[in-house]
């Protein structure tokens, strides 16, 4: 508030101060503590459950503890609260200072928007813990939940699109594109995925109005596009307007990046099926899913050499800013996942790695290498900024970060590839006599020391990011404010 | 058109291959690349001082 | 470019509709036909809805998270077929709202599990795994020895109803009875009339408490019933034409 008085007095002395305008950030502030909070909690979740899978014996006998709830409680708190603040935290900083334009609905419509999505949240995560789900993946929160986040969603769209329609700049900057997207396409999958028959209005359970093969292939739809909208395209839009700005150039090619947005958003929607492979799904539409998916390769991989690119000419910025690291390695890690998953969508394929740690193993080069790496990248450049700091406290504590980081990754990939192809080969090998060769429980008992190396992959990924919560708090509590002079600028500016 | 919707309906693929590559030249074409440019560099362009009261031109 | 903000304002929306509309497709495609065309769930006999005892185990399924580490799906493989028996077909989950599938095999696919193993098999696994299959990584589920919670089953039925699953007046005003009945609490009672609404539905008691319905009653009911309901010695595999 003093920054906002300061502007009043120095920045706008010809206009009137009343209606002396800034960028609305406190809001960002909050989204970006809570992803920070929210991360740990998810990482420590993951790697009490990867350990659960090794160790039985975790599970401790209570009902609360068990893999079977802790599992969604780990997915949820990972995709919807580390991601989900980390991307409405940043779509609300970028719309701001790309439409120059203060945010729609003010400080009302963002504080909104924040404690809903926080109590969705909590609400959606006790229920986990209490046995309350629809028994669908990654949409496990019952109806009342639902319906809150269709509630706050709506206000974010209000907020974010508003944003857009009072921007002082002319064109809507692609990131927005991105962002746009996510919230239009997102709540189009959680309405329709999640349309229930609530037993009473006065209890928690509901039934699902879609039965068997057509609940398959509209979980899946939105399962699948969960991954595409909510970790992709929204992630995109951070990508697209953070990786500029650190390193100081436009991006690569903006044409590239129009032809990459519809591409695909086009695209992306059509590869649910390839998560139902050789079952009860009609192979007219799972020949459709693979089809798509292979295709969606080719939009992937633009957006990755335009992300990677547009550092062509400043790499040396590799090396003297840590944060952009993350933002470029996590690019990597997104050309390398959106490979792997056009190969694993291909039948031939799937039939081996599907019902596997394969999958796992992709998911999490996915939402470890690029997700959270993305956000890492974000949340270390836009620290400083939001609250005026100089700089990061450390910066060989980012280089700490990245590196357990990294390798916790590789350690959990690789884990995962090997117990995933050993256990869909073991699955169906056959001896010498024509007779399977291996009963099902001796080939969970060949994947323990994988579950030990992948926990252990874990346990260093949330070291990581306990460095970078030590970091940032450090950051935050540093006394090397920018000066109220400089700060006006930066307020106003960028 | 009973025997038309059928044949319409196989060639969808040339449909979507005709609006992929007609946002591809649209995005593509020469006259457009310096407004591109310029509207690639608004993330960058956001200069001290305080926010614009009108909108930009 | 002279500057409007109508044209702008409209933009954005033209940006929304645009991206709506583009993200539509390729959900329209896949999942309108897969209610319009007949053959998608296969004409075969047998498939009734699920007794009130087994939907209540199947409720516990849901809750504790099963589907994480367990399919309910066999693929059209040699191996699984002989591992699990006859490949898993649409009409088996016509009634299951929501499907439980998986994606996810830390433990075997559950599909057919019904009939494999003895009641008193199950309620001793369930206690506590590792006492049975040592290399199990699998949680205890001693908890579950705890009485059901069931004086609500004629509403659950009757949202399902509404969802479209055919249970009769009959169904549910019987239903809180019929989970007793089924439970073997009701030992002295006829159960000519449940068995008639729901055919092959196995009663009896589950877990060796013959008074009181538990949890662990409802979940063995449902794990028994799994992939029993469709007679494969009766199928042609014309039957079976998607």
């Amino acid at each position: 508030m003093a920054v906002a008085s300061a502007i009043g007095a120095q920045g706008m002395v010809a206009a009137r101060p009343v209606t002396t305008e800034t960028y609305y950030e406190d809001v960002v502030r909050a989204f970006i503590v809570a992803a920070m909070f929210w991360g740990i909690a998810a990482f420590a979740v993951g790697v009490l459950i990867a350990f659960q899978l090794a160790f039985p014996a975790l599970n401790m006998g209570l009902e609360w503890t068990t893999f079977g709830r802790l599992r969604p409680l780990h997915t949820s708190a990972a995709i919807f609260a580390f991601g989900g603040s980390a991307l409405i935290g940043s779509s609300l900083y970028v719309v701001q200072r790309t439409c120059r334009a203060p945010l729609f609905g003010g400080r009302y419509l963002g504080w909104f928007v924040f404690l809903g999505y926080q109590l969705f949240i909590v609400m959606a995560a006790t229920g986990y813990l209490l046995g309350i789900t629809q028994g669908k993946e990654y949409a496990e929160p019952e109806w009342y939940v639902d319906l809150w986040l269709t509630i706050v969603w709506v206000a974010y769209l209000i907020a974010f699109a508003g944003t857009l329609f009072k921007r002082r700049e002319p064109h809507i900057y692609v990131a927005n594109w991105f962002y746009l997207a996510f919230i239009i396409t997102i709540a189009m999958l959680h309405i329709v995925n999640n349309v229930t028959i609530p037993v009473s209005f006065t209890g928690t359970k509901s039934y699902i109005a879609w039965a068997g093969v057509q609940d398959a292939m509209i979980q899946w739809w939105y399962g699948h596009n969960a991954v595409g909208f909510f970790l992709t395209a929204g992630f995109l839009g951070m990508m697209y307007y953070f990786i500029p700005k650190a390193a100081e150039r436009p991006v690569y090619s903006y044409r590239l990046s129009i032809v990459h947005f519809w591409a695909l958003i086009f695209l992306y929607i059509w590869a649910g099926p390839h998560h139902l492979h050789y079952t009860a799904l009609p192979d007219w539409t799972q020949t459709l899913g693979m089809v798509m998916s292979v295709v969606l390769w080719m939009p992937s991989w633009g957006g990755m050499i335009n992300g990677i690119m547009t550092l062509s000419g400043a790499w040396d910025k590799l090396r003297t800013d840590p944060g952009l690291r993350f933002s470029v390695t996590a690019v990597g890690f997104y050309g390398m996942s959106t490979f792997e998953g056009p190969v694993m969508s291909v039948k031939a394929v799937n039939g081996l790695s599907h019902y596997t740690d394969w999958t796992i193993g992709h998911v999490h080069s996915g939402a470890l290498g690029w997700v959270a790496f993305i956000c890492f990248g974000m949340m270390y450049y836009i620290v400083p900024v939001l609250w005026r700091k100089k700089g990061l406290y450390s910066k060989a504590l980012v280089e700490w970060h990245f590196w357990t980081a990294t390798l916790g990754i590789v350690l959990y990939i690789t884990a995962m590839w090997v117990s995933g192809i050993m256990q869909g080969l073991m699955w169906r090998a056959y001896d010498e006599y024509g007779f399977l060769q291996y009963s099902f429980v001796e080939t969970v008992a060949a994947m323990h020391p994988y579950y030990v190396i992948r926990g252990t992959g874990g346990l260093l990924f949330l070291t990581g990011a306990l460095f970078m919560a030590y970091n940032l708090f450090r950051t935050i509590r540093s006394a090397e404010s920018i000066e109220p002079q400089a700060a006006v600028a930066s307020v106003a500016a960028e | 058109m009973e025997q038309l919707l059928p044949l319409l309906k196989q060639l969808w693929l040339v449909w979507f291959m005709l609006l992929f590559v007609g946002i591809c030249v649209w995005a593509f074409r020469p006259g457009a690349r310096s407004r591109f440019e310029q509207q690639s560099r608004i993330p960058l362009d956001d200069a001290p001082g305080p926010l614009p009261r009108q909108p930009r031109r | 470019m002279k500057f409007s903000h109508a044209i702008i304002e409209k933009n954005v929306l033209l940006l929304a509709v645009l991206s709506l509309i583009t993200v539509s497709i390729g959900g329209l495609v896949q999942i309108v036909p897969l209610f319009t065309i007949e053959t998608t769930i296969e004409r075969v006999e047998g498939m009734r809805p699920y007794t009130p005892l087994e939907l209540a185990g199947r409720n516990i399924y849901i809750r504790e998270g099963c589907y994480n580490c367990h399919s309910q799906q066999i693929r059209t493989f040699k191996d699984e077929v002989e591992r699990y028996g006859h490949y898993s077909l649409a009409a088996e989950s016509m009634y299951d709202h929501p499907f439980q599938w998986g994606s996810k095999r830390t433990g075997p696919d559950l599909a057919r599990v019904g009939g494999k193993y003895s009641n008193d098999w199950h309620v001793a696994h369930l206690n506590h795994p590792q006492a049975l299959v040592p290399e199990s990584i699998m949680p205890a589920y001693a908890f579950l020895n705890r009485p059901l919670s069931f004086d609500d089953m004629a509403d659950h039925l009757k949202a399902l109803r509404i969802a479209g699953v055919p249970y009769t007046d009959e169904m549910v005003a019987e239903a809180v009875r019929d989970v007793r009945l089924q439970a073997g609490a009701l030992p002295d009672e006829d159960t000519e009339a449940l068995l008639a609404r729901y055919p092959k539905a196995h009663v009896g008691d589950f877990d060796g408490k013959p008074a009181e319905v538990t949890e662990m009653d409802a979940l063995v009911a449902y794990l028994q019933m799994l992939g029993t309901l469709v007679d494969f010695t009766r199928i042609s595999p014309d039957d079976l034409k998607q």
